[in-house]
């Protein structure tokens, strides 16, 4: 009966409103495959490539997709043509202000002119001291080539940076070439970097070997559970966990040995423990009772190394 | 038509070359002067307006913006500056009072390029048309609103080609002239009007928007209509016509009051019996109350 009915009902359906279902699932299914493929192509686009940099202000790729509403108010604001709209065929998201610093750096004007003409917010107003932009972060990214650790004076970077001798500082380390000079090697702190590009425009190399990349890119994390020993103990005072009981050393009588300290200890009483401030897992062994027939004198040669290196020793 | 296939010849014939293409004139003027305005900062250092079509800034003063964007931003969640939501109100108001898809018609530089398409179609005669619904527009409209929510970034802003050719001769065009040359292949080739009249979703919010708008176009003087159908061959959204041209037997009035007319005009200019008058949308009114008789002295003014 069932059956007979929705036959009928298929059968008798109106011409005019099966044509209507039709077409409207047509255009459904049409217009559901170009906004699965916008959705995917968005995707896409949120790869920021390494070389382009976001003006002062902007919030991560995907809140500055929301929030950026593409009109180039930046770009015209700003006194150094360092900004530039994508064009169509740029790998960055189509109509979005970016610069690349070996082109044109950020000279970090203390107004912030691009801040102030952005009109949707996606340049965040908050942000009223240029110091505490942070575009991307410099990265030393070929010790090869950088010629500060081949022993050579350079040091352009750390010279030409806005906030000098905080974002770059030189790290003096020994050259173990000549052995008697000094390497001046860059080194980025990331709590003052802006990501301005300065150093890399101004790397005197070809290709520059101090480069600025998105935070994303650039920085790494440490796990958010990870703690650091003495950061916690300068913290809290004192340790947080139970210190290492003292090595004991397996040596022959009347010889000792003192880590981190004098080495190799021959013909002494044995020392006195470390100093053990909370909790040792173990008793220190009880000395030598008064009395007791004194150790035979060193039963081996002077020299330690000797001890080292007899046969069936160690 | 003409035989020929030259809608507004006869207009021309009546009114001259000039009183035939007044308002195709005057619209063009108009796309060319807000695009020169934009392009006189750049191109001239004379920085009357900064910006482009999604949001600028006249005489560092004046915010405008683009509702539609700023609605895509609102469905990815971002609540747009005071300066954007200001000048975006500002622009909704104005298009409020003249209709809508006057932003089609008379600043929209692709319209400049599907009316080409369009002219070339009538002139080599290409008869055949896609076939897909002239409401694909809202569903797109739909679609991208919806792409912004789910991915939460104005996606649609990525392949707009509206705003992309715009942002394109402001600031740089890269490969947007594949896209200008893909939009006129399409309207040329694949189906008449396709893209204003069809798909494009920048064209269905303006055009319900114009739903409500106050000035419109009407076929003031319907009863001097010779049927000649210049105008159905000009017009790009020519379904809205029909109602007001031959509606008055079922109480329709003489307005047009589809949100699709564009506003363009081109109807009055190609008209030899200067049928159609902009007019408002309530001069309609005494119309549908007394169906069927002509009151053609109370809406040509």
């Amino acid at each position: 009966m069932h059956m007979a009915d929705s036959e009928k009902a298929q059968k008798g359906m109106d011409p005019a409103r099966r044509r209507f279902l039709t077409d409207t699932l047509r255009t459904a299914v049409g217009v559901g495959l170009v906004a699965v493929t916008l959705g995917v192509y968005q995707r896409q686009a949120r790869a920021l490539p390494a070389s382009a940099i976001r003006p002062p202000g902007a919030a991560d790729e995907q809140a500055f997709q929301a929030a950026c509403i593409r009109c180039g108010l930046c770009v015209r604001d700003c006194p150094y043509d360092t900004l530039r709209l994508a064009e169509l065929g740029d790998e960055v998201a189509l109509g979005t202000p970016y610069f690349e610093a070996r082109d044109i750096p950020c000279e970090m004007c203390d107004d912030i002119p691009c801040v102030k003409a952005c009109p949707t917010g996606a340049l965040d107003p908050a942000l009223t001291q240029i110091n505490d932009a942070r575009m991307g972060l410099a990265v030393v990214v070929d010790e090869e080539a950088c010629i500060a650790f081949q022993g050579l004076r350079c040091e352009v970077c750390f010279n030409v940076c806005p906030v000098r001798g905080k974002a770059i500082s030189l790290d003096l380390q020994h050259n173990p070439r000549s052995g008697k000079h000094a390497l001046f090697i860059p080194v980025v702190h990331s709590s003052d970097c802006t990501g301005c590009g300065k150093c890399e425009k101004a790397c005197i190399l070809d290709e520059a070997a101090i480069k600025v990349f998105p935070i994303a890119l650039a920085k790494g994390m440490l796990g958010r559970h990870y703690r650091l020993g003495w950061e916690q103990k300068a913290e809290a005072g004192e340790a947080l966990v139970t210190p290492d009981t003292p090595h004991q050393y397996n040596l022959p009588e009347g010889v000792h040995y003192e880590h981190g300290g004098r080495g190799l200890i021959l013909g002494e009483g044995r020392p006195s423990p470390p100093p053990m401030p909370q909790r040792p897992m173990a008793p220190p062994r009880p000395p030598t009772p008064p009395g007791a027939p004194q150790p035979p004198a060193a039963p081996f040669s002077a020299n330690p190394l000797d001890t080292l290196n007899r046969k069936g020793g160690l | 038509m003409q035989p020929g296939g030259r809608p507004g010849r006869e207009a021309i014939e009546v009114k001259g070359w000039f009183g035939a293409h007044r308002y195709l004139i005057l619209r063009r003027l108009s796309q060319l002067a807000i695009l020169a305005l934009f392009l006189a900062g750049p191109w001239f250092g004379l920085w009357i307006v900064k910006g482009n079509i999604a949001s600028s800034l006249t005489l560092d003063t004046l915010p405008l913006s683009d509702p539609l964007v700023l609605l895509q931003m609102l469905a990815t969640g971002h609540i747009p500056g005071s300066a954007a939501l200001t000048g975006g109100l500002i622009v909704l108001v104005f298009y409020l009072v003249v209709g809508g898809r006057v932003y089609c018609s008379w600043v929209c530089p692709v319209n400049i390029v599907t009316d080409a398409a369009d002219w070339l179609r009538r002139r080599l005669k290409i008869k055949g048309s896609a076939n897909f619904s002239e409401k694909t527009r809202y569903w797109l409209l739909g679609a991208i609103l919806l792409v912004a929510a789910v991915t939460g970034s104005i996606a649609w802003e990525l392949v707009n080609p509206v705003s992309m050719v715009y942002r394109g001769l402001v600031f740089g065009m890269g490969l947007a002239w594949g896209v200008v040359a893909a939009v006129f292949l399409l309207d040329l080739f694949v189906g008449r009007r396709a893209w204003c009249g069809h798909l494009c979703p920048v064209g269905a919010f303006y055009g319900l928007l114009g739903e409500a708008a106050v000035l419109r176009v009407a076929a003031a003087r319907h009863e001097q209509c010779d049927d000649c159908m210049d105008c159905f061959a000009v017009c790009p959204e020519h379904q809205v016509i029909r109602p007001a041209l031959k509606g008055a037997d079922k109480g329709l009035g003489p307005v047009i009051l589809s949100g699709h007319c564009t506003n363009c005009g081109r109807c009055i200019d190609v008209c030899a019996q200067d049928v159609f008058a902009f007019t408002t949308r309530f001069s309609n009114n005494s119309r549908q109350a007394v169906p069927g008789v002509n009151h053609k002295s109370e809406v040509s003014s």
